[in-house]
């Protein structure tokens, strides 16, 4: 089997004082959806940001695409290929839906069949091409922050709860438009609390709990076999479906 | 008995505590010690400086707020006794009336600042701070028939407080026991019971809210405690101690003028003083204040003759000119900031 | 979806614009005759306009990197003794009655402020500020210290009395219009102010730079993952700002006809009122703020003089009464 896109191997964690990632391990394969579940506070956000570099690892390592980047500057990892849309979306307020689109294009204005495709994806965003992002609904800013990760190819997508606080019609939507990415050559880690969603989607699928990895595998076997989710996923389970 | 004093927070280190009763006995003894009018004036100073340091230090060092109204507030101190006095004449009840007023306006100057912005963050706090306290010294300067605008008030004090009493005829130990000397000792003794009640909030449940507030205002506040309440509360107990620093100020002075009390000259002073000496520390305000005030006295004196010693030589004069102490003094200040956040006083503690 | 047309484009805030006209009428019933209330208006204008200039640096670097430089100052009144040097260097240049040789003395001179305020800055940068990166009490503490030592250096080096520091002969004197009398170098002060904030709302508005910035100034860490270096753009914005406060200190100082050290000092307090006023981080905020600054020193240092400073504090007040967070609030909480 060809080594995985994004390994962590033994990743620590501090914020401040306190140590929230003890030790993860798990890994991103080269193609499809990983999904990241755990309950709230697990450390979940925290290792996507760990990822990104937004917290440095204290200890361990990160491999990506067969190179080290655990001391790598956020920047630096963004541009070998590695998009993130937070779990607060980050879009730029005063910037408009078009603004927005275009600082994410590094390398110069977008090619129109990659903004036909986008705005197939999310139509929302063709129309309010010069709408303040500020003035976008909860829905349509999501697809913004996504739309604005993929607005140039990239190797690997870390996406934090997508479906949070949207209505059900909206998440059909983001179903069909993940689908639509994992067609791709993106590779995608997401962390979501909707299980629902988390089955639609997944292919392999890791479990968090108090900053460690409890349990990884196929998306389908964790699906398929209740007294693991409730052993695993406890009361979030039942919360969310 | 001396724990219960202390509230518990001893020196914790043996050169600190030798350091600390030094300061002591230097001021109690001063007047027996060190005669002359420039010491004791020198001693008196250190007295109010610890407490207005103190004052600083429990917002700066054990709240995390930066205020720049510290020197408003010492002023109100200063301008309530100096106001009171100079209008209502100089007996007891106007004294006391004039110290209640300025403690009342203190407080409630406080707790509108506090209200207004601490629930913002602490550079907007800081910002506001020093519009406030510049406002409040164009106000000291307009009001001049009130304050005496540029040039301060001078008044009198309760005959007891006045230089010309005798209390006893005979002098003890070749020292005069007059009227002078009792407002030194007046002053020395109120600035150490404040210093102490000040050491006792630190050290209360009070006090280690406060610290855990600076220390993670998001798990404080996730804890249940109302960050916000706690610091305006401390701004308020802060602004207190300031304004005592100023009533104790005034008396010893018999003088209040915006140069004394409400210069930001000073306020650069006291951030000196607390940074120099440890913050989060009640002793690193004693510790820091004295060696400033007497650095300020003495060491002028000593670059002077530096000075003159580096004649010929490009430039070194002008570093070493006596009025240039406060480059040295800022130097420390930001190396101290880098490398020693906890002060003489960590340093002491840590070894 | 919910929207049926097209969004509305974000409605531009003129409620806070029109403060300005408001402030300006609102003067016109206390002050005696209407030529000095034009002299008066032209004045505030300029003054504003100097201190949008000191003070657009500081409101970006604040936006852009969350660090709130007390020693900004620092930048005013290096800007004024570098710009002073020079000047007084160039005396015949200066008293020649020709626009010409005037501007060869005058275009160093500027030159040389902010060369010398934007070198200040870097190092500033990269010595004081850099190590306390992230933690405001520190940021306030060390650029306070910053504040302090720099400004014993002025005494060192130009020595601690006011330097007088004459208008070059072309920008002296006034237009009489009507019966108001309009110093010349105020509505040169007001036509280089508005030059700089038309080259600063260009560059914001209509190139990538300014794209970057504005994206910085809402979130960086986002800026950041995107895979922009942030920090070199702060470096830049940092310098340039510095290098704005050193022009602005070089006029400010032709329009006091003097330098001082403690100019730096005493402006601070005045671009602490400015950006509150107009919302940390906001540059048309900050353009804004400083202008009803420099209107309302005028009409009240007129009426009642030495009260301008605090009418000001006051009018800050109101303003936090209205907007607790300014007038055109930043986006970041
Ligand atoms: N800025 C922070 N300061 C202190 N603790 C934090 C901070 N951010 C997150 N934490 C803590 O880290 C743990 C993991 O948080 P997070 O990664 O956000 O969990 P999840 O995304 O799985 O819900 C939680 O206990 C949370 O309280
Ligand atoms: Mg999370």
């Amino acid at each position: 089997m060809a080594e995985a896109l994004l390994a962590l191997a033994g990743v620590n964690t501090h914020i401040g004082q306190y140590h929230i990632l003890q030790g993860v391990d798990f890994e991103v394969p080269r193609a499809g959806l990983t999904m990241l579940l755990g309950r709230n506070g697990a450390g979940k956000t925290t290792t996507l940001r760990t990822v990104m570099g937004l917290w440095q690892a204290s200890a361990g390592a990160i491999r990506y695409d067969g190179a080290e980047i655990t001391r790598r500057t956020t920047p630096e990892r963004a541009r070998l290929g590695i998009a993130y849309v937070p779990e607060n979306m980050g879009i730029f307020a005063g910037l408009t839906v078009r603004e927005n689109l275009l600082l994410a294009a590094r390398s110069g204005p977008p090619e129109d069949r990659r903004l036909e495709w986008i705005f197939r994806l999310f139509p929302a965003m063709q129309k309010f091409w010069h709408a303040h992002a500020g003035n976008l609904s909860g829905g349509q800013k999501q697809m913004l922050a996504i739309a604005r990760a993929i607005v140039e190819p990239r190797r690997l997508l870390l996406v934090d709860e997508p479906t949070k606080g949207l209505a059900p019609s909206i998440i059909a939507n983001m179903i069909e438009a993940f689908r639509e990415l994992k067609r791709t050559e993106t590779s995608l880690l997401v962390v979501e609390q909707n299980f629902h969603f988390a089955r639609s989607v997944g292919d392999t699928v890791a479990v968090m709990d108090c900053g460690r990895i409890v349990h990884a595998g196929r998306m389908a076997d964790l699906a398929a076999d209740d007294s693991l989710q409730q052993k695993l996923l406890g009361l979030s389970l039942q919360a969310h479906q | 008995m001396l724990t219960t004093l202390l509230s518990g927070d001893l020196p914790r280190s043996r050169v600190l505590a030798v350091v600390l009763l030094a300061i002591l006995a230097g001021l109690v003894l001063a007047p027996f010690v060190f005669p002359g009018t420039r010491s004791l004036n020198v001693a008196a100073k250190v007295a109010v400086f610890v407490l207005l340091v103190a004052s600083y230090d429990l917002l700066l060092g054990y709240t995390g707020i930066v205020s720049f109204a510290h020197t408003m507030f010492f002023g109100i101190g200063g301008y309530g006794v100096g106001i009171a006095m100079a209008k209502l004449g100089a007996g007891w009840v106007s004294l006391a009336l004039g110290i209640a007023l300025a403690l009342s306006l203190s407080a409630a100057l406080a707790l509108a600042i506090g209200l207004l912005s601490l629930r913002v963050r602490a550079i907007f706090f800081a910002m506001i701070t020093l519009a406030v306290a510049s406002f409040f010294q164009i106000l000291a300067s307009q009001l001049s028939g009130f304050t005496g605008g540029e040039d301060g008030i001078t008044y009198k004090l309760p005959d007891l407080l006045l230089p010309g009493t005798k209390l006893v005829e005979m002098p003890l130990l070749g020292v005069e026991l007059n009227g002078r000397l009792a407002s030194y000792y007046l002053v020395v003794l109120a600035a150490l019971a404040c210093f102490l009640a000040l050491l006792r909030v630190v050290n209360s449940p009070f006090g280690r809210v406060l610290l855990s507030i600076r220390e993670n205002e998001f798990r404080s506040e996730a804890l249940g405690y109302r960050t916000v309440t706690y610091r305006t509360a401390a701004n308020c107990i802060g602004a207190l101690g300031a304004t005592l620093a100023g009533v104790l100020y005034a008396i010893w002075l018999r003088y209040t003028g915006p140069d004394t009390t409400l210069s930001f000259n000073i306020m650069i002073d006291i951030l000196l003083m607390v940074v120099i000496g440890g913050m989060g520390t009640m002793y690193g305000a004693a510790v820091g204040a004295t060696i400033f005030v007497v650095a300020q006295n003495y060491l002028q004196d000593l670059m002077a003759l530096a000075s003159a010693a580096a004649k010929g030589v490009p430039l070194l004069p002008g570093l070493l000119h006596p009025d240039r102490w406060l480059l040295w003094l800022g130097v420390l200040f930001i190396v101290c900031v880098y490398y020693f956040p906890t002060g003489i006083v960590g340093k002491l503690r840590a070894k | 979806m919910s929207h049926g047309s097209a969004l509305p484009a974000q409605r531009l805030d003129w409620l806070p614009l029109a403060l300005i006209p408001a402030i300006a009428l609102a003067a016109l019933p206390f002050i005696p005759s209407l030529p000095t209330w034009v002299t008066l208006t032209v004045a505030g204008l300029a003054m504003g306009m100097m201190i949008f200039m000191m003070a657009a640096g500081l409101t970006l670097v604040f936006g852009l990197m969350d660090i709130m430089n007390f020693a900004h100052g620092v930048f005013i009144s290096v800007g004024a003794y570098a710009g002073t040097s020079v000047l007084l260097a160039m005396k015949p240049s200066m008293q020649a009655d020709s626009l010409a040789a005037n501007l060869s003395a005058i275009v160093p001179a500027v030159l040389a402020a902010m060369a010398l305020a934007g070198f200040l800055g870097w190092f500033f940068e990269r010595v004081v500020i850099r190590p306390v990166y992230g933690d405001h009490l520190k940021q306030i503490l060390v650029t306070m210290g910053g504040l302090i030592v720099v400004e014993q250096l002025i005494h060192v080096v130009w020595g601690p009395d006011i330097i007088p520091l004459p208008r070059p002969a072309t920008i002296t004197g006034s237009f009489i219009v009507g019966d108001a009398a309009i110093e010349r170098y105020r509505v040169l002060a007001v036509l280089v102010g508005l030059a700089v904030f038309a080259a600063m709302w260009l560059i914001l508005n209509r190139t990538r730079l300014g794209l970057l910035i504005r994206a910085g100034v809402e979130n960086r860490e986002m800026v950041e993952s995107l895979g922009y270096r942030i920090r070199s753009l702060f470096v830049g914005v940092f310098i340039a700002g510095s290098a704005l406060a050193g022009l602005g200190g070089v006029m400010w100082a032709l329009y006091q006809e003097s330098v001082n050290a403690q100019i730096g000092m005493q402006m601070m307090v005045v671009l602490f009122i400015v950006l509150i006023i107009g919302g940390l981080g906001s540059v048309g905020g900050c353009f804004v703020g400083a202008l009803l600054v420099g209107l309302m020193a005028n009409y009240t240092g007129y009426l009642a003089p030495k009260l301008a400073l605090g009418s000001n504090i006051l009018l800050m007040v109101l303003v936090l009464l209205w907007r607790p967070r300014g007038l055109f609030p930043v986006g970041r909480a």
